[in-house]
């Protein structure tokens, strides 16, 4: 008898059919991942076995944990049953756990819910010593805020293991992680589950990250589960078309035009940025955190170059500081030989031959505009603005470019998919043929199948008008394909550059080898089916 | 479809109908005096009573609506035309100088008890409907302009606003173009609020004699007329206190429910 057996679970909200006679089970001391594009019912699956769904929702079939019905449970026995036999951990640790309470109270709360037989405070400490955060070295008197985010996601692992619950459910646990720290949390969360032979399963969209610590992998599509099996035989040999055709985009390859650098575009000489810190007291100076520290480098015309590095080492600030959007302390950026930033405001010629993409699909576009006046919108920067018909021209030209139809631009942005919007952004980065691009973790919202149309897409373009771009990422596994030479920059400065193969396959400094060894890949013989 | 919205709306619609209505017909003049039928209670005749001096209640309090309405629009608009403008602008240049000026200057008024100062400048500008309408507005200048910089500074940070810096607009243009646009359910909601604060705040400087000046029927006044008599003739503070309770419940209501008809997260909350 499996710990967690899930038959035939149907859910429908309010009508809509969300999970279609899903089936699984999670035996004691298994890893089991579910994996799946957003939208595919990963997270639904596992708000069924807390009974944590949303109202108007309506399901049918069975969920016994542990030899209990969950569906027929009632409200309060069900509350008796979460955080005591299963645990959950989500995906963001910053907003789960609560900011005005110490950790060590969170856990102890956890423990005094269910465990009257235990001394709370003694087992917090236990649990916390558990999951890397010994008592001497992070006191359990410490706030959310003052811990890394690694840091939070072990605490948020403590509350779930803090009653030695027989289920740990995962739902995306590293995906608001570094490269570095996921791999860490979920070495932990593997030998947890080993160490007091819990079951495990983990909700991942990343087919890399379960690849080497799942038992069984379980795939999703469409609220069915298309086909589950042994981690290694599935990676093996996949026998569904669509997780197939997962395996493809997650180690997608797109293959560049070639390019001829002539002369240099962009050229950054070392450059400062620092950001005043709040005043400690009333009379003395505020102190200041250099987030960019003497950074120098050159884009060639027609270069393709990446830039990676992990969250707070200073690449966005990099990218706000090119695009001239905030004033340097030190160094010169010139594009084309003309500095963005001249006497304190920005320069509006320079500004008109760049743009930039982002990472956000949903924010990046007003929500009250048609997709015709949010694609036009860098016109602004044109001394000779482009008459309405010329306009309407361009606006088609550059729909059609990015894979969409020109009757889309009277539509407004909520009625596309997140793929579909970064393609308008493109196309907006594009309509005025800038000389240099900033994609600021263009691809790092979008599901794999996805974000492997749009790496293609991007190639393409860079056949059709010879795009030079500086493409921003923590993710190497991307930058690793979509450019031809990287920078690595870690705490403001940059450690390493050079060709990506090279620096790919022959990294020099240490960090670069902790990167590209922290992150996830899928074995080998997969990479190119 | 909301509850709020259709009954707050309903009451509003109510008082607005009513003062539009006085322009063309009252069932009396409502200046008329007619001492031998004074004090008397609602009956077939005058539906809601006479006063003192034998006036027709219903046709003051419709006619009142006007000078309720008439001073709570302009002061909202006063309100609502300079602190709207100034949030925005303080959102634009986040953490400067203007910044700290305006919103500090915001702090300034806001510590003053707002019926106080209303006092103050109609006794030394004397009273009169215009007066208290400019006292009310200056009140409502610092409430705008927090609403608008809050809204404002969460949009400044939103990466549809990077693109339009990007396309090289200025903070004036993507104040105008993306900025207010957005936060427009915001500033419909807070104005309903305003305008039932502004209703009530007219009504007291009325209360006191600093408001509207006879023979313009006002409610406040009637109220203050009705504080001698209220033994004898309840009927005459009843009437118009319901009226301003009801008129300021349904704009409450309507500003509600607007909000949530309005605010796209508490749409998404429920469906």
């Amino acid at each position: 008898m499996s710990l967690l057996d899930i038959r035939n679970i149907s859910l429908t909200i309010n009508g809509a059919p969300i999970l279609r006679d899903v089936s699984l089970c999670v035996d004691q001391g298994e890893v089991v991942a579910i994996t799946g594009e957003s939208g595919s019912g990963k997270s639904m699956t596992a708000l069924a076995v807390m009974q944590l769904l949303p109202q108007g929702s309506t399901t049918t079939g069975h969920i016994t944990l542990d030899g209990q019905e969950v569906t027929a449970t009632p409200e309060a026995q069900m509350c008796a049953l979460r955080g005591n036999t299963v645990g959950m951990v989500f995906q963001e640790p910053m907003t789960a756990l609560n900011p005005v309470q110490t950790i060590g109270a969170q856990v102890a709360e956890a423990v005094r819910l269910h465990r009257p037989d235990l001394d709370p405070i003694r087992r917090a400490a236990e649990v916390l010593t558990r999951v890397g955060l010994p008592p001497d070295k992070v006191p359990p008197s410490r706030y959310p805020h003052a811990l890394s985010g690694g840091q939070r996601q072990r605490v948020v692992i403590a509350i779930a293991i803090a009653c030695g619950p027989r289920l740990l459910i995962a739902d995306e646990p590293t995906t608001a992680l570094d490269v570095t720290t996921q791999a860490q949390i979920l070495d932990l969360l593997v030998d947890l589950a080993r160490e007091d032979d819990m079951g495990l399963m983990m909700i991942t969209h990343d087919l890399a990250v379960v690849a080497s610590m799942a038992n069984r992998i379980a795939v999703m599509q469409h609220g069915r589960i298309v086909e589950t099996g042994e981690t290694s035989a599935l990676l093996d040999a996949p026998q569904h078309p669509y997780t197939k055709a997962l395996f493809a985009a997650s180690s997608h390859y797109v293959t560049l035009p070639g390019t001829v650098e002539a002369e240099p575009l962009l050229k950054v000489q070392n450059v400062i940025r620092d950001y005043p810190l709040p005043r400690t007291a009333l009379f003395r100076h505020p102190g200041q955190m250099r987030a960019i520290d003497r950074v120098s480098f050159d884009i060639q015309r027609g270069a393709r170059v990446g830039l990676v590095g992990e969250s707070g080492c200073g690449k966005s600030t990099l990218t706000r500081a090119i695009l001239g959007l905030e004033p340097v302390q030190g160094g010169t950026i010139t594009l084309g030989g003309v500095p963005v930033f001249s006497s304190g405001k920005p320069n509006l010629d320079v500004r008109r031959r760049m743009q930039v993409v982002f990472q956000d699909p949903y924010g990046s576009f007003n929500p009250r505009h048609r997709v015709a006046r949010l694609i036009t919108e860098p016109f602004h920067l044109l001394e000779q603005k482009p008459s309405l018909a010329e306009r309407a021209d361009r606006v088609a030209a550059a729909l059609t470019d990015v894979g969409l139809s020109p009757d889309d631009a009277t539509k407004y942005p909520h009625q596309f998919s997140g793929g579909q919007r970064q393609r308008i952004a493109i196309a907006r980065a594009l309509i005025i043929r800038p000389e240099l691009i900033v994609f600021d973790e263009a691809v790092s919202a979008l599901d794999v199948s996805v974000r492997a149309q749009i790496l293609d897409l991007i190639a393409e373009l860079c056949g059709q008008y010879n795009l030079t771009y500086l493409f921003i990422s923590h993710d190497l596994s991307v930058v690793r394909t979509i450019t031809d030479s990287v920078m690595v920059m870690q705490n403001g400065k940059i450690v390493e550059q050079g060709q990506t193969s090279a620096v790919f396959k022959n990294p020099q400094h240490p960090y670069t080898r902790t990167l590209i060894d922290a992150a996830p890949i899928l074995p080998e013989r997969n990479r190119y089916a | 479809m909301n509850r709020n919205l259709i009954f707050g709306g309903a009451l509003s619609a109510l008082m607005v109908l009513a003062a539009l209505m006085s322009f063309v017909w009252t069932p009396f003049e409502h200046t008329a005096m007619d001492i031998p039928s004074k004090l008397q209670a609602p009956n077939g005749v005058h539906w809601l009573g006479t006063d003192h001096f034998g006036r027709d209640i219903f046709s003051m309090i419709m006619v009142g609506a006007r000078t309720s309405i008439a001073v709570a629009v302009v002061a909202v608009g006063i309100g609502f035309s300079l602190g709207v403008p100034l949030g925005l602008w303080a959102a634009a240049r986040r953490g400067s100088w203007a910044d700290e000026i305006i919103m500090r200057g915001n702090d300034l008024i806001f510590a003053f008890p707002s019926l106080v100062i209303a006092i103050l400048i109609t006794a030394i500008f004397g009273a009169g409907a215009i007066n208290a309408i400019i006292a009310i507005g200056i009140f409502n200048i610092p409430v705008f302009a927090r609403v608008t910089r809050g809204g404002a500074l969460s949009l400044w940070a939103r990466e549809f606003i990077l693109a339009a810096r990007v396309a090289g607009k200025g903070a004036a243009w993507i104040s105008a173009e993306h900025i207010l646009p957005n936060i427009a359910n915001l500033l419909i909601v807070q104005a309903t609020i305003q305008f039932s604060l502004g209703i009530l705040a007219e009504a007291a400087l009325s209360y006191v004699g600093l408001g509207a000046q006879p023979p313009t029927p006002s409610w406040g006044r009637m109220l203050a007329d009705a504080q001698t008599l209220v033994s004898i003739a309840p009927h005459m503070a009843l009437v118009p206190g319901f009226a301003i309770i009801l008129t300021v419940l349904g704009l409450n209501l309507l500003g509600d429910g607007l909000r949530d008809v309005l605010d796209p997260r508490l749409r998404v909350a429920r469906s």
